[in-house]
């Protein structure tokens, strides 16, 4: 009877089995355990933390006071500082996100045609990317200076009287937004990898079918990257909205006031500094903080069911077979 | 009609030279070529003129037609930056070299943990766990931070290093997300025969998955590296002291003051970005690559 099995032993092997699955998870979760931890820690508590303070009124030395919806009420109906903020924001984003990305592209289309010197070339574009923000921002204050920067003297040349950048209220903001578009180097390498993936029978394809670049690039480039636009528009949203460290430095320097000059670089993320950690209200800055996450969870929402629009899926193609 | 002919690949006889392909390719590599040196011209335009400016006499950088090369070449510059009292650069750059030993090692060592649990090991609840990690490289900082800093004034933590390093001993997302991809793709029997010789599971992290990943490592740490070394928001909201300081925050502070020669500040911003250029060129492929795979957390 050498081939029958006796119940008890396959009971004994799934039993053995069902031991070993534990074991694995356990194991499982003592590895995971420092990263389910900090997110407990770092992250979600703060998250319920912050969502209660919002609720509050706190200045730190005393213990918060409950005060239901007043901070919101208060800050949509008698907080100009709050428009003024969401208006630099918006407009930044606005202006910086597409010119950041179309930059990006750009010089990654640049790149991708070349043949030789691509290491140089992309080298020079890449190089602003890892400057630190601080540096960057000094740096430019000084290229914009009205007096004696470059970019006026320059624009001296042609006969126009250059504005006053970081020191005029109406150019402030353009100034940083120019500013964005030399950092684009992350942006630019992920877009170069996005078109080296798109194999190159379709493009020989196309040619042979007698499109010519534009519409090769409009028809085969631009749906094939599609995904790889979808990633870095949503990441430059995400990041633009959250603006902090160079409007912070050059605003913050020799004028001295926080989104200077009068307010017209007050970015959302300085607004929330500001209030958070020189005035000490704590409950009226996580209201602030959590309507800024809400209003980028909602944009980044709208991006990501627009994709589905927009956005070329290889996935998608098999179903629809 | 047969397919294997191309018909346009044939030049007709007689056309003239400037409608052909070849002379089509010729414009097409000229304005390519033009476009990419004119470019980067205008991209490191402004290191040329912050690294002149460093070396210039400071009345030579107020003139305009600008003095393009300096005359004379005033190394001295950098001295007397780093003499002034309000920058003492050996104390900001060893506190910044605290910040990213400290942070840099912590990163790794958990999240090659983390990171081998999600690539190797099975548990209900795993694939959720992994959609949160996912979901959080997107998360804004903007609603933690607040309550994070109250917290860590609680337990008395301000104005030391221990709020921006403790939190890197607990993984990064981004991390063992690129970590987890790479370990997927060394062969299991590697561990197994590591595992019959009796080892455990983290003296085979550390025998066999830990050397087979240097690549990931090494990228992860330089891109951690160059995001420590810029880091400008957190170390501004924990340190109080000056003595304290990492560089990007000491230069912040530097060029707050109000008499500064422009000269010692652009001879400051060159050494604060130096560092993090000469690491770039030292390992550029990591650089690039790292960087490239990042389009990959969004597919």
């Amino acid at each position: 009877m050498a081939t029958t099995v006796s119940p008890a032993a396959i009971a004994g092997s799934q039993r053995g089995k069902s031991t070993l699955a534990r074991r694995e998870a356990t194991l499982f979760w003592v590895c995971v355990a420092p990263w389910v931890l900090g997110l407990i820690l770092w992250t979600i508590g703060p998250m319920l933390y912050s969502l209660y303070l919002s609720f509050t009124d706190w200045n730190i030395l005393t213990a918060p006071t409950w005060v239901g919806l007043r901070n919101y009420i208060r800050i949509f109906t008698q907080d100009p500082d709050f428009f003024q903020s969401l208006k630099v924001t918006a407009v930044y984003s606005v202006f910086s996100v597409p010119l950041r990305l179309g930059t990006a592209l750009f010089l990654a289309i640049l790149l991708n045609e070349a043949t030789r010197g691509v290491g140089i070339f992309r080298t020079a574009f890449y190089i602003p990317a890892i400057v630190s923000s601080v540096a960057a921002a000094v740096l430019w204050t000084w290229i914009l200076n009205p007096r004696f920067g470059p970019v006026n003297g320059f624009l001296g040349l042609l006969g126009i009287e250059g504005p006053g950048w970081f020191s005029d209220p109406q150019y402030a903001l353009w100034g940083l937004v120019i500013m964005s578009a030399w950092g684009v180097g992350g942006e630019m390498l992920i877009f170069l990898a996005g078109l080296k993936g798109i194999p190159n029978h379709l493009f020989e394809a196309a040619e042979i079918d007698g499109a010519d670049r534009l519409n090769r690039f409009l028809h085969i480039t631009i749906p094939m990257l599609s995904p790889t636009i979808f990633f870095n528009l949503v990441m430059s949203i995400i990041g633009a909205l959250q603006t902090f460290d160079a409007a912070y430095v050059i605003s913050t320097a020799r004028a001295g006031t926080i989104g200077g000059p009068v307010k017209s670089t007050l970015f959302y993320m300085l607004n929330v500094y500001d209030i958070a950690f020189a005035k000490q209200r704590m409950g009226y800055a996580a209201s602030l903080a959590w309507i800024l996450f809400l209003i980028i969870l909602v944009i980044t929402l709208l991006v990501v069911r627009s994709s589905t629009v927009w956005v070329f899926s290889e996935a998608e193609r098999e179903r629809r077979r | 009609m047969a397919s294997t002919t191309f018909p346009r690949t044939e030049v007709p006889e007689g056309l003239p030279f400037f409608r052909t392909r070849e002379f089509g390719s010729i414009v097409h590599r000229v304005v390519t070529y033009t476009l990419l040196v004119v470019l980067s011209l205008v991209f490191l335009f402004p290191f040329f003129w912050m690294i002149t400016s460093a070396l210039k006499p400071e009345q030579q950088i107020f003139l305009w037609p600008p003095q393009w090369i300096p005359d004379p070449v005033m190394w001295s510059n950098f001295r007397e930056a780093f003499s002034n009292p309000l920058l003492p650069f050996h104390i900001f750059f060893r506190n910044t070299m605290i910040l990213e030993i400290g942070i840099i090692s912590g990163r790794l060592i958990s999240c090659t943990l983390v990171a081998y649990g999600f690539a190797r090991l099975d548990a209900p609840g795993k694939e959720i766990l992994f959609g949160i990690l996912l979901a959080t490289l997107m998360l804004p900082s903007v609603v933690t931070q607040i309550p994070r800093f109250i917290l860590f004034t609680e337990i008395g933590w301000v104005n030391s290093y221990r709020p921006l390093i403790v939190p890197a001993w607990f993984g990064e997302a981004y991390a063992i997300f690129l970590m987890r991809q790479f370990f997927l793709t060394i062969p299991r029997e590697l561990e197994e025969a590591a595992r019959i010789d009796g080892a455990n599971t983290f003296r085979t992290i550390a025998s066999i998955i830990v050397p087979l990943s240097l690549p990931v490592l090494t990228v992860i740490g330089i891109l951690s590296f160059k995001d420590i070394w810029n880091e400008f928001f957190n170390p501004l909201l924990y340190l109080n002291d000056l003595t304290l300081y990492p560089l990007a925050v000491g230069l912040a502070y530097f060029n707050g003051q109000f008499d500064v020669q422009m000269s010692e500040l652009m001879a400051a911003s060159v050494v604060v970005l130096l560092p993090v250029v000469i690491v770039f060129f030292i390992a550029q492929k990591a650089f690039v690559e790292g960087i490239s795979l990042t389009g990959l957390a969004g597919r």
